[in-house]
């Protein structure tokens, strides 16, 4: 590695390597500007480029520029980073640009279409109306050909498999709309549906796009709250040296040099050192456990105390994370069994409308009016029974709901999610990280003298312990100054010792056991015990109690121990189970839906994971992590509770916006079939009701804006 | 009549240049970052005039 580095310095032209970090702290130009300028300076920096929406930085660098270089030198800038790893999420944003584009084209063929068919109704006549008529066919060809793609590609996928979604009325429709025109074309015949093919094709696609919007957003928005629990480690080289290694890059019997206050990215076995470890994203438990030499240690568990070298046993795939990967993957299966609303409806309409269409081929025929004429009413019965307004039903109104939650701190993944949502009838709660804060707070630092207080503050800043950190954190909001103290040191699991005017203090764990968090500090002989309890999320009483009265009572599910899960439960009322692994909380869930309930799973931790894929439905708080919040369906970023409550009331007005644009769009066909059937619609009569029915049921939705308040 | 030979062929290539030139600002992400356009105006670039040409 290090033989390769000395010889491309010599290059003028190396290869870049991009990384990106997450900067949620900027917030103004002069941010951007510090940013791009700082990060350009930098040597190795080929270009740096933030990203404000999203509040990224992507940075072009050379190799031996490390992910971890970067990141001090944003925090020497003043901005707090987390490096992103590639984004899982963000695969299949590639989608909703093909859409786009998609959607683009067929916006300007609409267009050039409706300028020669408003003529052509304005009463061209002849060679004009024919001319007219070739020069919309080739406007509406290639654009039917390149926009028409999803659909034709969808209804082809379904009719494999025998089955038929919304799309296969919608392609046989644009196909048969578009050969009849052709022929009309041909043989200068009076009406061609060209202007409503294209027409049809746009709408639908703006329905889609919006989906595909909503859910890139949402996505973007989890992935900027990501924190990755490790990119990578400081790997021993054969030389002695360490150097920075992509966690996708350990191999197991490397070495890994582990700094107090880094995750693990990788499993293996203390070979020098001891420390507390903090394995609250495994079990979900606030208290560190002391890991000396030849014990195992866990990739995503944090060590907290001191420096250690850890051998690996396992990377990447083959760590003891990938077990709860794969219990979720299995728990996920499931629940692709539900069926979006957009196409239980295609399940009953796609066939009447096919059956209508044929009955009006039928019955015309009957009537004696011939093959052409028949097939004509046939078309206009498809086109204007296409689902143009149920299509944009269902997508315009969960996007306004998504956006209106999101505008109050709630990402909602996508309108699947709305759906199930509004069906939900029972929440299970995890304790750690999602009723309570996940960080405990000192509650009664008060009663300390101010040289104590001083004794404990210099003491506890040195460590990274996270009982440490929320008294410094609490003694630094009361502007204590801390003491001076030497011969400062941290044992592992034992606390901070030191010596201050001379008397030896130390500030660590308390001699006599205690179920709660708990502190001593001792100077000289006097000992004091300070206290930290997990505080309970602010209101979490109220929102659960709102949550009751929309008909969702609630239980606590936790893999803390009982003496830590009861008090929460009695302080709000609910019952609770206590010791549940990540397989118990998947099997609650189980069977619950047996009973025939739709399961809301509230949860933070990795070992929530399972249970959130598993449920019906999954809210994570925006302090989870990251498998947490990419198995759950919608991540809330404030500290209260209630925007679950008002999300299950957003959800619940969107099914009922929705249903309210389906019996809209249903009635709008019930008016224009009749007409269809009895051969009076033209093209003019498609193209006003069309667009018609397509604003009213998007005007509908928009009134979901202010849903959210 | 004549005018349309003229006309329509005007109206499409306006309506094909609309559409390329969408193409190409969605190829160039033009679309990535709305909110930090609106905030580059204010960065005020004579500090370094040299680092921070920008090719458009």
């Amino acid at each position: 590695m290090n033989a390769t580095v000395a010889l491309d310095d010599l290059e003028p032209v190396r290869q870049c390597e991009d990384s990106r970090f997450a900067v949620p702290t900027m917030r103004c130009a002069g941010c951007i500007a510090k940013i791009e300028r700082g990060l350009g300076e930098l040597p190795g920096v080929v270009t740096a480029r933030v990203n404000f929406s999203t509040k990224q930085v992507a940075v072009s660098h050379t190799p031996e520029l490390t992910e971890d270089k970067l990141k001090s030198a944003i925090a020497e800038l003043g901005f707090e980073a987390q490096i992103l790893a590639d984004n899982p999420l963000s695969e299949d944003r590639g989608d909703t640009r093909r859409l786009l584009r998609a959607l683009a084209v067929a916006g300007f063929g609409m267009m050039n279409i409706m300028l020669l068919s408003v003529s052509v109704w304005s009463g061209a006549v002849g060679v004009t109306k024919d001319l007219f008529h070739w020069l919309s066919a080739l406007i509406a060809i290639p654009v039917i050909a390149y926009s028409g793609r999803p659909f034709f590609a969808s209804a082809a996928m379904a009719l494999r498999y025998l089955r038929t979604n919304m799309d296969v009325p919608i392609s046989i429709g644009i196909l048969l709309a578009t050969g009849l025109s052709l022929y009309e074309t041909a043989t200068s015949g009076p009406h061609a549906y060209f202007d409503g093919v294209v027409m049809l094709i746009f709408f639908l696609l703006s329905g889609r796009v919006l989906d595909g919007m909503m859910r890139d957003r949402a996505r973007e928005g989890i992935s900027a709250l990501l924190r990755q629990t490790a990119p990578g480690a400081m790997v021993i080289q054969p030389d002695g040296t360490t150097a920075w290694t992509k966690a996708t890059d350990i191999r197991p019997n490397m070495v890994m040099q582990v700094a107090a206050g880094e995750n693990l990215a990788a499993d293996g076995v203390i070979i020098e050192g001891s420390s507390g470890f903090d394995f609250s994203m495994l079990t979900g438990e606030s208290d560190p456990r002391l890991r000396q030499k030849g014990d195992d240690v866990l990739a995503g568990t944090t060590n907290l105390t001191a420096p250690v070298r850890v051998q690996v046993t396992a990377a990447g795939q083959d760590t003891s994370i990938s077990d709860i990967a794969r219990l979720m993957d299995e728990a996920g299966q499931h629940r692709s069994f539900h069926v979006r609303v957009a196409d239980r409806a295609a399940r009953y309409y796609a066939p009447a409308v096919h059956c209508l269409a044929l009955l009006a081929f039928i019955g015309w025929m009957l009537a004696g009016a011939g093959v052409h004429q028949s097939l004509l009413i046939a078309v206009a019965v498809l086109i204007i029974t296409c689902p143009c307004a149920l299509g944009l039903a269902v997508p315009a109104a969960q996007v306004v709901a998504s956006g209106a939650l999101m505008r109050k701190g709630v990402l909602v993944k996508d309108g699947s999610a709305l759906e199930r949502l509004a069906e939900a009838d029972r929440i299970i709660l995890d304790k750690t990280g999602t009723v309570t804060m996940g960080q405990p707070v000192p509650d009664n630092l008060d009663q300390l003298s101010d040289d104590q207080k001083a004794v404990t503050l210099a003491l506890a800043q040195s460590s990274r312990h996270p009982v440490s950190k929320a008294i410094c954190t609490t003694l630094n909001a009361k502007n204590i100054a801390p003491a001076d103290v030497e011969d400062l040191t941290e044992t592992a699991g034992e606390g901070m010792s030191a010596i201050w005017n001379d008397q030896p203090v130390s500030l660590g764990r308390p001699e006599k056991g205690n179920a709660s968090l708990a502190t001593q500090l001792v100077i000289a002989n006097e000992i004091t015990h300070i206290t930290l309890t997990d505080a309970i999320r602010p209101d979490a009483h109220a929102a659960i109690r709102e949550l009751d009265e929309l008909g969702l009572p609630a239980s606590l599910l936790s893999g803390d121990s009982l003496e830590a899960v009861g008090p929460v439960a009695r302080e709000l009322g609910i019952i609770a189970q206590a010791c549940a692994r990540p397989e118990d909380k998947v099997h609650a869930i189980g069977r619950l839906s047996d009973q025939g309930h739709k399961v809301l799973m509230i949860g933070d931790g990795l070992n929530d994971g399972p249970a959130l894929a598993a449920a019906h439905v999954s809210i994570a708080p925006g302090s989870a992590s990251d498998v947490g919040q990419q198995a759950a369906d919608a991540v809330f970023t404030s500290d209260s509770l209630m925007p679950v409550a008002l999300s299950v009331k957003v959800a619940r007005r969107t099914m009922q916006t929705v249903r309210q644009n389906f019996a809209l769009a249903i009635g709008y066909n019930i008016l224009a079939v009749p007409l269809a059937l009895a051969g009076l619609v033209t093209p003019l009569i498609a193209a006003i009701a069309m667009s018609t029915s397509s604003l009213i049921v998007v005007g509908n939705a928009l009134r979901l804006y202010g849903s959210a308040k | 009549m004549s005018g349309l030979a003229i006309l329509i062929p005007v109206a499409l290539f306006m309506g094909l240049a609309g559409l390329a030139f969408f193409f190409w600002a969605m190829r160039n992400d033009q679309f990535e970052d709305l909110e930090g356009a609106a905030h580059r105006v204010l960065i005020d670039d004579d500090e370094k005039p040299d680092s921070d040409d920008r090719e458009v």
